[in-house]
Formats: C-alpha cells, structure tokens, sequence
C-alpha cells in the first residue's frame, strides 16, 4: 500500500486512460490524480509518473469492467469521458474503485455524488452526439464524396461514426472535426479515422463542390422558409433547440460551411 | 429554368403541407439491407427546427394542392384563390433521396389534396412509395396519408411501403364535421383507418409464427384533431382521442391550434390568436394518458369538462384528490409516484432505483431533479419535515401559483398584462 500522493499523466486518449487504472491497481496507489498530459503542472507534494499507454494493460481492465458492468452502463462511463471535463478522471476512478470492491450493483444508486455527476455528464455528451446525428450536412464534392464540417462541443465522432456507415451505406463519406482536427472517412467498406491539412483556397469556395449542391442547399432553405407557421413564431423555443453555435452549419439559417 | 419551377412547386405544396402538425420520425426500427440507401431510428431524430420551434425531420410536402373538396377550415379548399401545383412522382423521388444523402431529413412524409377522386389520389401516393422502395433501394421513414374513402386494396399495398399511415379527422364532432365539410363522410376516415389496423394485427400474428414477414406499417397510425374551431370542449376532444387510441391501436393523436386562414363565419376570424396554451394542456393531457396511467374520465368529466388553463392537468388532478396525499416516495408503488405533483416519469425510475441504495431524503430528492415547490405538498421522505398544515386543494393551488415561474403567466395572471407577439 502506497500512501504517497502520485500524479500520473497520459496522452488524453480512452486507451491511455484505462492503463492509468491498471497502473494505480497494480500498485495499490490509494491517493491518486489522473491528469491529460496537456494540463499536467508540477506540484511538489506529488509524484509525477508519466504513464505510457499499454494496449493490453488497457485491454485487461475493459474486460474486467464489462464483465461487472451491463453494457449500456459502460457505454456510459465512456460517453462522460468523451466529455474531456476536468473532473471526469477524479469521478471515473471513484466509480472504477468502488465497482471492484463492492459487492452489489449500484448504477442506480443515483443519490450517491459520483454516480450522479457521472451519469449527468454522459447525457450531456450523448445529447450532443444526437445533435451531431441531427445537423451533420454532407455537401457533395466534385469526385463523388459526400463532406461534412463538424465542431461538437465534446469529443462525440467515436459515437456517431456507426451510425452514419449504416445509413449511408452506399455512399462515399467524410465527417470533420474542426475543433479537435480529425475525422472519419467512409470508404463503402469501412470506417478510418483521417486527419485533413486545408490549403489557402477558403472550404467554402465552390470549386469542390458538384454542380447541383448549391441548387440542393437552395431547395432545402425553400422548404425550411416555406414550413415555418409564422402565426405560431417561438424564438425562445426555436434558439432552445438550436443555440447559435450551430447555425454554421446549417445551410437553412444562413451558415453552409 | 428547371430549377426555378421545382423551387416554385415546393415553396406551394411545403407551405401547404405545414398545417399536418406530425412530423416523428420515430417508432420504425427498419434496417439498411445490401448496401442500399439509409435506415430508420427507433427514437427518430430532429433534424432542424422551424421558427415556431417544431421539428422538421422529414421532407413533409403535399403530392398536389388541387382538390375537389371544400372544408371550411382547409388552405387548399377548392373555393379558395390559391397557386395551385403538382409533383411529379420522379421529382418527388428525386427531392427526397437528395435531401436524404445530404441528412437533411430521415424521410419522406406525403400528403395530397384529393384529384379526381380518392383512389386516383391515393394511387400516386403509393406509387411515390413503391419507387422510393424498390427502385431507388430507399430504407429511411415514409409517412403516407391514408386518403379518406381510399379502397381497401390500396391501403393493403400502402402499408407494405410506408413506416406510419394517418389520416386525419380534424374535426373532433360528427356535428362539427357536417357544419364545416358537408361534403365529406366520418366513415370515409373511419374505413382505411379501419383497413390499416386489421392488416397491422394480422402481420403481426403472422411475424410469431413465420420468421419472414414483412414489415408491415412499423410506426402504426397517427391523426390529428383541430383545437379551437368548432367550438369543442376538452372533454369532447380527449374522449375522441381515447376512443382512437383505444379502438384502432393509434400510436399517437396530435393536437393543433386553428390558424386561421379565412373569414369565413363558420370558423373564428382571422387574427384569432392560435390557443396555443390550450394546446399545450392537452399534449400534457395526452401523456398522462398514455405514460402515467390516468384514465381519460379522472381528469375530464361532466363535473370538470375543460382543463384548467392556469395549472397543468395532473395538479389540476391533485387538489381535487387531495385524500391520496402524501405519499411516501420510500415505499409507495410506480403508479402512485407517477401521480404526483412535479415528478416526470423519468424522475419516478430514478427513485426507484436510487431507493434501493439508501431513504431519500429531501437534499436526495432536489438532486434528482424533482420540482419542489411542487411536489413538496404532496410528499413525505426519510425526514422529520413535512407538510403538516390540513391544506385544501384551493390553498395549495395558490401556494404554488404565487411562487411558480411559469412561462404562460402572462395568459392567465389577472393583473392586466401587454401580450407579446
């Protein structure tokens, strides 16, 4: 049993993570901070590991969690770390700690703090992947792929790939993250994560884009005008549903990019 | 230009198309088979929302405008001087795999004016259906109305294409249906309606026996009543939707506040205000019906015909059942969590589980996202604290009204108010 304060840093992915959780197992750290590489600051009070992430180290506590966990539980815990919210690696190995000592289930135990916050920031991220599910628009490129600009407010491409290769099954696809620059591309037979480098020439300019996009795009805002009942106008509902951060995107109020 | 024709046509038959409040795109779980073009999501998926704050999640367009009947409250009546236009089938077809390709939508929702007669009608819709299905390999949501008087055959091969069928009655009376539609039948809505629930039971039986069945209308049958224009109380409303629900498995009935479009003496004037609060006490009707196990009569009957405007329906429930009260949230069973005051359905699963763990007390229950100042009249927890004071139903109202921050106030506040827009 170590009683020293450790502070054990990592490369801020999902795999990184859970090699921290075997880590501080292993060696029976009993007060310990996980912390993202990016964020670490040298405290005197702690020790400073940097953990490399291991594949099968990682591979060992997924197992031991879904053999514990029922499955839309653990796809939970993911979900609130794809929230990359500061406090989520303290809650998750709070979580993580009591799920291997403790004897009876308690996901639903949602007056306990930790379960609470937990499940609160795993809706959160599920919200916004619905969201991304929602207002994703493909513009069609000259060469016959269908391109998307994203900025989610969490990390939620690995929640939404899934589902857009099983709609768009027979069609060449690209979704974008502006913000966390990276992507995923569909290539009729599987999902690759893709990182892209724009040169000067603006993403919107309509060089790329085949000839019947902008008619598309000028339909859509046709029939988006034309179905708007005016006698029963609601901005406060309207912007509730969609806050301004995505009107970008949306062709129909004015963004398109 | 071709563009500016297809631009023309929509704006008409998408405008007209807007007063068929539907829009789910839920309820259909059908998958994409051999590489072809899109899926249906069981909880549907909202796609972008009008100014007016409803969803848009599927292309919702009328086939065509012309029609050869003349309901009073209708935009496209054929007494009305309006553009009138039509679709093609293939542009249609065209517009929604675009749209579709693109997500803009989850599918195809078409309606029609009546041309010619309801079986022609009827037939291009299918037709639409049958194309988007078998030719283009199209796997998203279609939602298709059932044209009232449509023969039997039709509504057969209608179901076999198409997620969800509605057809809507409007009119929640057979008086106030003769009154403003004296050409029309309550049977012709009744008969596909009818059609489309025996064939929904009868796939359905198949599918336990056979493995193979095809899918047969997943998402059920929906309609829709108008609020407001015939002079209907609450009570005759929610009576209909029952009888819907009950005798042809509706999946859902949806409410609209009349807009109005004429000055016909008929129907109120223009520039009547939408009741749109009255809308909403109804929806909340709706799901104390459907959700939390209220029978229609207990919130609406000879003593008590409309709703309250100022209270939602199940507080309205509470204080005229003040004797069911308090319960104790630690040990009282789903259905009597479920009535009351300020906890959703959501809240009462999360202290049913959280019970298990531990006695909730009022710190737990105000986490859980319980609306206190609601429910605390109403409930006793792991707490020595409670309501003790022999409140009538009158004075809890009030209590609640005085400290509430409701969003209609200004509908019903008896101080005078400027009503905003």
């Amino acid at each position: 049993m170590n009683t020293n304060h450790h502070t054990l840093t990592y490369d801020e992915s999902f795999e990184g993570f859970l090699t921290c959780i075997f880590y501080l197992f292993e060696r029976k750290l009993e007060r310990v901070d996980v912390v993202k590489k990016s964020l670490f600051h040298q405290n005197m009070f702690s020790t400073h590991l940097e953990v490399l992430t291991d594949r099968v180290q990682a591979e060992r506590v997924c197992r031991g969690l879904k053999k514990r966990l029922p499955k839309n539980e653990y796809k939970r815990l993911y979900a609130a770390f794809l929230s990359e919210q500061t406090e989520v690696e303290r809650l998750l190995v709070a979580y993580i700690r009591r799920l291997f000592t403790s004897k009876r289930s308690f996901a639903g135990d949602y007056a306990d703090d930790t379960v609470l916050q937990l499940t609160q920031l795993a809706r959160k991220v599920g919200r916004e992947a619905h969201r991304m599910e929602a207002f994703v628009r493909f513009k069609l490129t000259k060469d016959g792929l269908y391109y998307a600009n994203i900025e989610p407010d969490f990390d939620v491409l690995p929640l939404v790939g899934q589902h857009f290769k099983d709609r768009y099954a027979d069609q060449r696809w690209l979704i974008y993250d502006l913000k966390r620059k990276y992507g995923i591309y569909y290539d009729l037979q599987s999902l690759e994560p893709v990182t892209l480098t724009f040169s000067n020439a603006s993403s919107q300019s309509d060089v790329w884009f085949d000839e019947s996009e902008q008619a598309f795009q000028t339909l859509w805002k046709d029939y988006f005008d034309s179905t708007n009942i005016k006698a029963r106008k609601n901005r406060r509902l309207h912007l509730q549903h969609v806050p301004k951060r995505y009107w970008r995107y949306l062709s129909e109020k004015g963004g398109g990019m | 230009m071709a563009l500016e024709r297809i631009r023309e046509k929509l704006t008409i038959l998408a405008d007209a198309a807007k007063y068929d409040v539907s829009c789910a795109s839920s309820g259909s779980d059908r998958t994409n088979t051999g590489k072809g073009l899109g899926n249906a999501k069981q909880m549907g998926i909202c796609h972008s929302y009008t100014e007016d704050g409803r969803c848009v999640s599927l292309l919702k367009i009328l086939l065509t405008n012309f029609c050869i009947f003349d309901c009073a409250y209708c935009v496209t009546r054929k007494s009305n001087d309006i553009k009138r236009a039509a679709f093609q089938v293939k542009e249609v077809v065209e517009l929604t795999i675009n749209f579709y390709r693109r997500n803009y939508i989850e599918g195809l929702f078409l309606s029609s004016g009546i041309f010619k007669d309801p079986d022609y009608t009827m037939e291009r819709l299918v037709a639409v259906a049958r194309k988007l299905r078998t030719e283009e390999n199209f796997h998203g949501y279609i939602h298709l109305k059932s044209i009232p008087g449509a023969s039997d055959e039709l509504m057969r091969e209608a179901g076999l294409y198409a997620d969800r069928l509605s057809v809507n009655i409007e009119i929640p009376t057979k008086e106030g249906l003769k009154r403003l539609a004296p050409d029309k039948d309550h049977k012709d809505f009744i008969k596909p309606m009818r059609k489309v629930k025996n064939e929904i039971l009868q796939y359905q039986s198949e599918k336990k026996v056979i493995r193979k069945v095809p899918k047969y209308a997943p998402a059920g049958q929906s309609t829709q009543m108008i609020i407001g224009a015939s002079g209907e109380t609450d009570q005759q409303i929610m009576y209909t939707s029952q009888f819907f629900y009950e005798k042809f498995n509706m999946k859902r009935v949806y409410y609209s506040g009349y807009i109005p479009i004429s000055n016909d003496n008929r129907l109120p004037a223009l520039g009547t205000a939408v009741p749109m609060l009255r809308e909403n006490r109804l929806y909340q009707t709706d799901w104390l019906l459907r959700f939390y196990g209220f029978g229609v009569t207990e919130l609406l009957n000879a003593d008590h015909p409309n709703l309250d405007i100022d209270i939602d329906p199940k507080l309205s429930w509470a204080i005229r059942n003040m004797q069911v009260f308090p319960i104790d949230v630690n040990h009282a069973e789903k259905e009597l969590l479920a009535r009351i005051p300020g906890i959703g359905m959501q809240s009462v699963h999360k202290i049913i589980a959280a019970r298990r763990h531990r006695r909730l007390g009022w710190l737990h229950l105000k986490k859980l996202g319980i609306a206190m100042n609601r429910a605390q009249y109403f409930i006793t927890c792991a707490s020595k604290e409670f309501e003790k004071r022999d409140l009538t139903g009158e004075q809890v109202k009030r209590m609640i009204l005085q400290t509430s921050q409701s969003k209609y106030r200004k509908f019903y506040n008896q101080q005078l108010q400027l009503f905003d827009a």
